[in-house]
């Protein structure tokens, strides 16, 4: 792996921390990224389902998930891990990641991570070949293609830094600060870095000074390497090594910090928990000498590091890089409070789910109410054997006479001189758990009886434990013998046109138990509309967690009350045509059972 | 820094806490104290009746080693093993009376170096444990590199320090080492002067002293030497440093822990120990040394590598004589958290005036920040400048700001116009000057 980032690489988040998220977005747009860098997020206590950020003047939406796994199933193309869990939890993060696998880099941010934890962690990626930035790190970038999290500080400086295009320095650093600040300068001294890390503070990290600096040898974008070292550690004599061992040709320039160690005994600790001289060859003197014996550029000191760099960066003669175009990041930015995924009225002429309302409405399209809902409800085309079978429902539940609980209230209110919206919500208000409410049960309890491989026997059992009658099982006066013609249409119907109607099988051999214990609990109007729409759903292709979720959001129970809607509008016409005066109910109708209150 | 030495008490009491997991098939009597001074080893012995039923040994207990060579360890009074409790509160009362001599080098017997001068406060007392040398063992680990090392040998005491080439076998272990691989290891390398009658035992308590130490989140353990005869196990001297970092797993398996200063080393001052107290109640990063408190520079710097470049530059153009503190605040500490911070170090830069009668210089420096907001943390040093500003003016003090980052142009703003308004003597660089440039400019001036 030559380069550790691309344009398309994408990352996951390892907590929401959206100041960090915003930041990579910004840089996405600046250099405008076919793709945002951020393609999922893991917030484990989160309720919600994406998070809401700018990408330049507009908002798009990220995915989060409760689980590393989760995110992983859903953007598998994702292969950098962005770990920011606390020191507490980072190595639990890292270990599951590695399980799960198909990561090629993972960052972790945390600092002070038990010593022993940090070397296991570390120890398991280099052993899958997974290059792991920190702990104790900002991260790193690959300027004009993916930048981790804060890197880079502000957008702002960010361009002021030329991070926002590839220039010709591979830049390896300790401290995090240091390196945007060695950024600067060398935006300042030369023309900016082709890829930089921050291996991170802590004692024990993941990718040392020489892994960042072979990969930045075989980079062919990387011309030159800029080594900023700490006291402490013997890791910059690898780097030695490696260029005695001809592995590192490119000309390298290092600097170690911390010369001031030298002056105190081991109790002052100077800079990060990994920069403690065990040694007089981890002194900062040492590393610097000895790097220079090994001919790498050394400056005399930190203050003379930018006249080094244009030392070395012009005797180099390279050709000037060309400045892209850039997208500039709005400054002010207000976050739009609605969402609307269904239908938009920006264009000219209004589009359900993208198609122009003409192209559904029109008699010479030849669509239906039933394409119009699936476009509205489910932003998909169905095909037409599903389309109609939502039209069959809608019609087949428009209306139950008079006597049934909605219609009757819609028609006292009618009468009591209210409008058609007043006593259509008034109808449509009875609507619930025992007014119409059979279709969201029959679909629950059925589709859970079936996900679940309850025989009917089990099923029927389950249900006296739960205390609740059967849904969508049993009829007032029709059975087997007198069987309901609506009932027996749609399952017809079904039969014919659907492509398979397992749950409905299923629920026909409950209804054979039910039925042999009485005659009239036959599958009703109500269960098998709700049981024949989970048919529908399997067969469309969903997913059992997508049906479950139109059950629990209450979509079954939408088609009652669309239908039942128009039911409810010709009562409460038919009330006021005939003009029906108040009504008020018989008292001797009314058992009165008034008892004197007790004082207590 | 991660690895923090602790006393030898509290190693063994961590052993002992968790010997039966470990050491199974041995028994270790844990009979050991830590005291003062005399009259708590009275008091102690109340509690603790093997110490006026036994003869005694009593020495130092913190941090340093080479006790013996120091005479600072009481086992005989008129021969070996003779101290009674009344000799050994006697004699810890002598050596807390006033100050002693320790030194930490030795060529042979003969001290090398100057002498530590410190007051002992913390001694260890245990019976007194006659055997024979060749019951003496040696052991300990640490982490070398990459990988876990175990050291062992068949002598212990001041022979294994003299020969350790000849005397010790080292075996290392990587970090994925399953247990059966570490116990098979160590079976294979048992030192070869280990009496074949005692290798067995012997690779049992070591098996069990090295998952004790990867277990327990040790950094170092070494007993030397341990006694073994039979299954009695005598831990005669202990060092051992924990990795502090992994404390907030292992509260119960350390229990009460404490992390003393080495002996000699000046006590943290009030104003270090506060700093100290913030840094572990926030999730940002405050760090103060003092290193020279009545030196002229005083800097207060952003970020854990620009506080080491600030500091090796001062030392550099100035000198080292000239530097007063080190320190760093950083990963985005809250306006009132600097505020703290900047108010500690004010309040200390401010106490004298200059010796030689110039200007202190105080270094407001760091790097280009990633994520701090500079304004808010400029607003905290503002703050604690209008606390300040009377005092600042009395001694004399000249501002030199470099900061750059997320607000910078905003925070540079208002310090410079907080420290005109209060009349402090300022100059303001951002991200376009060299980080470390205004060491340069302050010296030259």
């Amino acid at each position: 792996m030559a380069q550790l980032f691309t344009r398309d690489t994408q990352a996951i988040f390892w907590n929401n921390n959206t100041t960090a998220i915003q930041r990579m977005l910004d840089y996405d747009y600046t250099i405008k990224r076919d793709k945002p860098s951020v393609a999922a997020i893991v917030a484990p206590t989160s309720s919600g389902k994406f998070e809401k950020f700018f990408y330049g003047p507009d908002e798009i939406m990220v995915p989060t998930f409760k689980t590393t796994a989760e995110a992983k199933a859903a953007q598998p193309q994702a292969d950098v891990l962005l770990n920011f869990a606390s020191f507490r939890t980072a190595y639990d993060v890292t270990m599951e990641a590695l399980e799960i696998g198909g990561f090629s880099t993972i960052m972790i941010t945390a600092e002070g991570i038990p010593e022993r934890l940090a070397r296991k962690m570390n120890a398991t990626a280099r052993a899958n070949g997974v290059v792991v930035i920190g702990p104790a790190t900002v991260g790193g970038i690959a300027p004009g293609a993916f930048k981790i999290a804060n890197v880079g500080g502000t957008i702002t400086n960010i361009v002021n830094s030329k991070l926002h295009r590839a220039g010709s320095c591979g830049l390896v650093t300790r401290s995090g600060g240091l390196f945007n600040e060695l950024s600067n300068i060398i935006s300042i001294n030369a023309d900016g870095i082709a890829e930089g890390v921050a291996i991170g503070g802590d004692r024990f990290v993941g990718s040392v000074f020489i892994d960042n600096l072979l990969r930045m040898e075989s980079n062919p974008q990387v011309k030159y390497m800029l080594l900023l070292g700490e006291v402490g550690g013997i890791e910059e004599y690898k780097v030695i090594d490696a260029i005695k061992e001809g592995k590192i040709t490119k000309p390298v320039i290092a600097w170690c910090i911390g010369t001031i160690a030298k002056y105190y005994d081991s109790g002052v600790q100077f800079g990060h928990a990994g920069a403690s001289a065990n040694a007089e060859r981890e002194t900062a003197e040492a590393k610097n000498r000895a790097m220079s014996e090994a001919g790498i550029y050394v400056p005399e000191s930190f203050n003379d590091l930018p006249n080094k760099i244009k030392e070395v960066y012009e005797s180099l003669h390279l050709a000037p890089i060309q400045e892209p175009e850039m997208n500039v990041v709005p400054t002010v930015r207000r976050s739009k409070q609605f969402i609307c995924t269904i239908s938009d009225d920006r264009g000219d002429e209004a589009t359900y789910a993208g198609f122009p309302i003409s192209s559904v409405a029109l008699p010479s399209t030849g669509k239906g109410i039933g394409d119009v809902i699936s476009l509205l409800w489910f932003k998909k085309q169905y095909p037409k054997w599903a389309t109609d079978f939502i039209e069959t429902v809608l019609k087949t539940v428009a209306d139950h006479g008079p006597a049934v609980s909605g219609a009757h209230n819609a028609k006292v209110t009618a009468r009591a001189g209210k409008s058609v919206v007043e006593s259509l919500v008034t109808g449509l208000l009875t609507i619930g758990p025992r007014f119409g409410g059979a279709i969201d049960g029959a679909a629950q309890y059925f589709k859970y009886a079936d996900d679940n491989g309850l025989s009917p026997k089990e099923f029927l059992g389950y249900m006296k434990n739960e205390g609740i009658p059967i849904p969508g099982i049993g009829h007032r006066i029709k059975s087997l013998k007198n069987p309901d013609l609506r009932v027996k249409g749609l399952m017809e119907y079904a039969a014919e046109y659907f492509p398979s109607t397992p749950l409905l099988d299923y629920a026909r051999t409950v209804e054979a138990l039910t039925t042999s214990k009485k005659e009239n609990l036959i599958l009703n109007v109500d269960g098998t509309i709700g049981i024949l729409m989970v048919d529908m759903w399997r067969a469309l292709g969903y997913a059992e967690e997508e049906i479950d979720e139109f059950i629990s959001s209450g979509t079954l129970n939408a088609f009652f009350i669309v239908g039942r809607s128009i039911g409810f509008i010709g009562h409460i016409l038919d009330e006021k045509r005939l003009e029906m005066p108040m009504y008020r109910h018989p008292m001797d109708d009314i058992l009165y059972d008034v008892q004197m209150a007790q004082e207590i | 820094m991660a690895q923090k030495a602790i006393r030898e008490y509290d190693a063994k009491s961590i052993l002992a806490k968790h010997w039966d997991k470990y050491f199974p098939r041995f028994t270790y009597a844990y009979e050991t104290v830590l005291v003062k001074n005399g009259p708590e080893l009275r008091e102690a012995a109340i509690d603790h009746s093997w110490l006026s039923s036994k003869t005694l040994v009593a020495k130092p207990d913190m941090l340093f080693g080479k006790r013996g060579k120091n005479g600072l360890v009481l086992f005989k009074d008129k021969a070996p093993g003779d101290v009674t409790l009344v000799k050994a509160a006697n004699w810890i009362d002598s050596k807390t009376k006033e100050k002693q001599e320790v030194h930490f080098s030795f060529e042979g017997d003969t001290p090398s170096g100057n002498p530590s001068v410190d007051y002992l406060t913390h001694f260890i007392v245990e019976p007194f444990a006659p055997h024979d040398q060749a019951e003496e063992y040696y052991i300990s680990a640490t982490c070398v590199g990459d990988d876990d090392v175990l050291y062992m040998s068949a002598e212990g005491g001041m022979e294994v320090e003299e020969g350790w080439d000849e005397k010790v076998v080292e075996v290392a272990f990587p970090i994925t080492a399953t247990e059966a691989e570490i116990e098979e290891k160590i079976k294979a390398n048992i030192p070869a002067d280990v009496a074949q009658k005692d290798k067995a035992a012997f690779a049992q308590f070591a098996i069990g002293f090295f998952k004790a130490y990867r277990e327990l989140n040790f950094a170092y353990l070494e007993i030397n030497p341990f006694v073994m005869q039979g299954r009695k196990i005598e831990l005669l001297d202990m060092v051992a440093k924990l990795d502090d970092t992994a404390g907030f797993m292992m509260v119960e398996e350390w229990g009460n822990v404490e992390y003393p200063t080495a002996f000699g080393m000046e006590e943290k001052s009030p104003e270090v120990l506060a700093i100290e107290d913030a840094d572990a109640k926030t999730g940002a990063s405050l760090k103060l040394t003092l290193l020279k408190p009545d030196a002229r520079i005083w800097t207060m710097v952003a970020g854990g590598g620009a506080s080491v470049v600030y500091a090796d530059t001062i030392a550099d153009l100035a000198g080292i004589e000239d530097l007063a503190n080190y320190g760093e605040y950083s990963g985005g500490p809250t306006t009132g958290e600097t505020k703290f911070y900047a108010e500690t170090i004010l309040d200390l830069m401010t106490r004298k005036k200059d010796l030689q009668g110039r200007d202190k210089i105080l270094i407001i420096g760091g790097a280009i920040a990633n994520f701090t907001d500079v304004a808010a943390t400029f607003t905290g040093i503002i703050l604690a400048f209008e606390e300040y500003a009377d005092k600042m003016k009395e001694i004399g003090m000249k501002i030199y700001v470099r900061r750059g980052g997320p607000n910078y142009e905003k925070g540079l703003r208002d310090i410079k116009a907080a420290a005109d308004r209060l009349g402090l003597w300022i100059d303001v660089y951002g991200p376009e000057t060299h980080v470390t440039d205004i060491v340069r400019m302050a010296v030259e001036a």
